[in-house]
C-alpha cells in the first residue's frame, strides 16, 4: 500500500526531517510510527498525503508513483486516503453532518447516498444523535470521532492518523485503537503516528520506529 | 482487459469518477445547482455587507446606464428632425405669383435638390398662426409681412457639410433670393456634441466597469481569507482546484446579478423621477417628446454585464489567491 524507498526530505531552511528512509506497508496491514516529536512522524505521514513532497526518492501508494505527479492527480491519490489528524480539522461553521459528508460531496455522490453513507459512519462512531449540531459543542473525544468518521465515510483505502489520541484521556485512547482495528478488520490499510508507547505494546501491531529522521531498523518489512 | 461496468451513478477513483462526473449531465447540473444555492445562503448570511458590496456594484453599473439612456433620448429627439434636413429660401418681398412658380419649376430641375416645396405667404401666415398662438396680433396687421419661401430638401440624403453650403451659396446668388437659411446647421452641431458625451460616457462606462470588477474581486479576495480553513480541509480531503473555485465564482455571479438589479431599479427610478418635468418641458415646446427606458432591455443588458463582470472579476481573485493556498 505504501512503499517508501531511500526517501529524504529537506524544508527549505535546511533542516532534514527524514533521511534515507525505506519501507513496505502492504495491503490491509495496519502499523504504528513512533518517535519523539520532532522525529519526523508527521513529515512521513505528509509525504504519504501528497502535503509536502520528497526531496529525494521514490514513494509509491497503492502501486502509484506519487514522488512526481502532476498537481490535478493530487486530489484523486487524497481521496483514497482518510486523514485523521490531531487538532481534528473540522469546520466549525457547519454541523457535524456536514462535516462528515464533505469527502462524499466533494467526490459528487448522490444526495441519497450521501445521506445513507454519513448515517452509517456516524452510527458506527456512536454520534448518531449529534448529528444536528457544531462540532464546537462537542467534547474533545466526539471532535476526534467526528474527525475519523469524515476520514472513513468515503471508504479509503488507506487510513492516516497523526496523533489522534494526542489529547485524550486514556480510556478514549483505546476506545479510538480498537475502532482503528476494527476498519483494519474490514480490509483497510492503517498507519498511525503516535507517541503514546504504553498504548502502543499493548496492541500487537509492527512498529516503525523514527529517531531524528531515520528509522530504528532500516528496511524493516512492515506485515 | 474486459472492465466491470459501472451501473451506479458513483464516480469512482481518478480519471474514471472525473469523466463519468463531466458525461453525465445530472451530476454536473446538481452540482452547480446546489454550489449556486450554498453560494446565494452564505450571501444572504452576511445580508447587510452583502447588500452595501452590490449597492456599490449597482451605484457603477446605473451611471453609466442611465447617462446612456439619457443620450439615447436626446439622440431620438434630435433624430426626429432628420427628416427635415432641409433648407428655407426666403425670396425677395416684391416676387409676385408668378415669378415664384417659374422659379419652383427652375429649381426643381437642379440635380442637387431632391424636392423642393413652395409655400405661399398666406400659407406661412396661417401655420405661424397656428404655431405660435399670435393668432390676434397677426390678424390685426393689414397686410401679410411673410415672403414666399422655397423649402428645399436636398438630394442626398447625407448631411455633408460642404455640399450643403455650397447649395447654400446657389440659392443665395439667385437674384430672387433674400435668404438661404440651412435648417440642419444645429441638429448637425447637436448630433457632434452627442457624439463627444456619447464618447465621454463610454470612457466613464469602461472606467466604472473596471472598478465593479475591482469591487468583486476585492470581496471575493476576503472571502477566501475568511474561508481559507475551509480551503485546505476541503483541498485535503481531495478537493480539485475547480471544486474549491466554484463556490467563489458563484459568489462573484450572485454580487454582479444583485447589483444589476439594484442598479435597474435605480435607473428605472430616476427615469420615473425625471418623467414629469420632462413632459412639462416638451410641453413648452409643443412637442409630445417622452422619456423612454425600454425596462426589459435595460433590466437584459444590465444583468448580462453586472454577471459577466462578477465573474471576471471573482476569476480573477480566485486565480491570484486560491491555488497558492495549499495545506501545510
Amino acid at each position: 500500500m505504501i512503499q517508501f524507498s531511500n526517501v529524504s526530505k529537506r524544508y527549505p531552511g535546511g533542516h532534514e526531517a527524514l533521511s534515507n528512509v525505506s519501507f513496505h506497508m502492504e495491503k490491509g496491514a495496519m502499523a504504528f510510527l513512533t518517535g519523539h516529536s520532532g522525529a519526523g512522524k508527521s513529515t512521513l505521514l505528509k509525504l504519504v498525503a501528497l502535503i509536502e513532497y520528497a526531496s529525494r526518492g521514490q514513494i509509491m501508494v497503492d502501486g502509484e508513483n506519487v514522488t512526481r505527479i502532476s498537481r490535478r492527480r493530487i486530489p484523486f491519490i487524497r481521496r483514497k486516503i482518510g486523514f485523521i489528524f490531531q487538532d481534528h480539522h473540522l469546520l466549525f461553521d457547519r454541523t457535524v453532518f456536514d462535516n462528515v459528508a464533505l469527502p462524499l460531496v466533494i467526490a459528487g455522490y448522490r444526495h441519497q447516498d450521501i445521506g445513507r453513507r454519513v448515517r452509517a459512519a456516524l452510527d458506527k462512531l456512536g454520534l448518531l444523535s449529534k448529528e444536528r449540531l457544531s462540532p464546537i459543542t462537542l467534547s474533545g473525544g466526539e471532535q476526534q470521532r467526528v474527525g475519523i468518521a469524515r476520514a472513513v465515510v468515503n471508504k479509503p483505502m488507506l487510513l492516516l492518523a497523526d496523533e489522534p489520541t494526542g489529547n485524550l484521556d486514556p480510556d478514549l485512547s483505546r476506545e479510538i485503537m480498537s475502532l482503528f482495528s476494527l476498519f483494519n478488520d474490514v480490509g483497510v490499510s492503517v498507519l498511525i503516528a503516535s507517541h503514546d508507547i504504553p498504548l502502543i505494546e499493548s496492541l500487537d501491531y509492527p512498529v516503525l520506529s523514527l529517531e531524528e529522521g531515520r528509522l530504528a531498523q532500516p528496511e524493516a518489512g512492515v506485515a | 482487459m474486459i472492465r466491470q461496468r459501472n451501473t451506479r451513478q458513483r464516480p469512482r477513483h481518478g480519471w474514471q469518477g472525473r469523466l463519468q462526473s463531466i458525461l453525465s449531465p445530472r451530476i454536473f447540473l446538481r452540482r452547480h445547482l446546489q454550489v449556486a444555492f450554498d453560494s446565494l445562503s452564505r450571501l444572504y448570511r452576511n445580508r447587510v455587507s452583502s447588500l452595501m458590496t452590490a449597492a456599490v456594484i449597482a451605484i457603477a453599473l446605473a451611471l453609466p446606464a442611465g447617462l446612456f439612456l439619457l443620450l439615447d433620448n436626446l439622440d431620438r429627439l434630435s433624430g426626429s428632425w432628420d427628416g427635415q434636413a432641409s433648407m428655407s429660401v426666403f425670396l425677395k418681398q416684391d416676387i409676385t405669383d408668378t415669378q415664384a412658380g417659374v422659379l419652383l419649376k427652375q429649381v426643381s430641375e437642379w440635380p442637387e435638390v431632391g424636392a423642393v416645396e413652395l409655400v405661399t405667404p398666406a400659407q406661412a401666415l396661417e401655420e405661424f398662426s397656428q404655431r405660435s398662438g399670435f393668432a390676434d396680433v397677426l390678424g390685426a396687421l393689414e397686410d401679410n409681412p411673410l415672403p414666399y419661401v422655397l423649402i428645399v430638401i436636398p438630394a442626398s440624403t447625407q448631411l455633408d457639410p460642404v455640399a450643403a453650403s455650397a447649395l447654400q451659396a446657389r440659392f443665395t446668388d439667385l437674384p430672387e433670393t433674400e435668404l438661404a437659411q440651412l435648417d440642419l446647421q444645429w441638429v448637425q452641431r447637436l448630433a457632434a456634441i452627442l457624439d463627444i458625451a456619447q464618447r465621454i460616457i463610454l470612457i466613464i462606462g469602461v472606467l466604472l466597469a473596471l472598478a465593479v470588477m475591482l469591487v468583486i474581486g476585492n470581496t471575493i479576495r476576503l472571502e477566501i481569507q475568511n474561508r481559507r480553513d475551509e480551503i485546505v480541509v476541503t483541498k485535503l480531503i481531495g478537493a480539485t482546484n475547480s471544486f474549491v473555485r466554484q463556490p467563489f465564482l458563484y459568489s462573484g455571479f450572485w454580487y454582479g446579478a444583485l447589483g444589476a438589479l439594484i442598479a435597474w431599479a435605480v435607473v428605472e427610478g430616476g427615469f420615473w423621477l425625471l418623467a414629469e418635468p420632462v413632459a412639462r418641458l416638451a410641453g413648452l415646446y409643443h412637442s409630445d417628446f417622452s422619456l423612454e427606458t425600454l425596462p426589459l432591455q435595460l433590466l437584459l443588458v444590465l444583468l448580462l454585464g453586472g454577471i459577466l463582470l462578477g465573474l471576471l472579476g471573482s476569476w480573477l481573485a480566485v486565480g491570484r489567491h486560491l491555488d497558492a493556498i495549499e495545506p501545510t
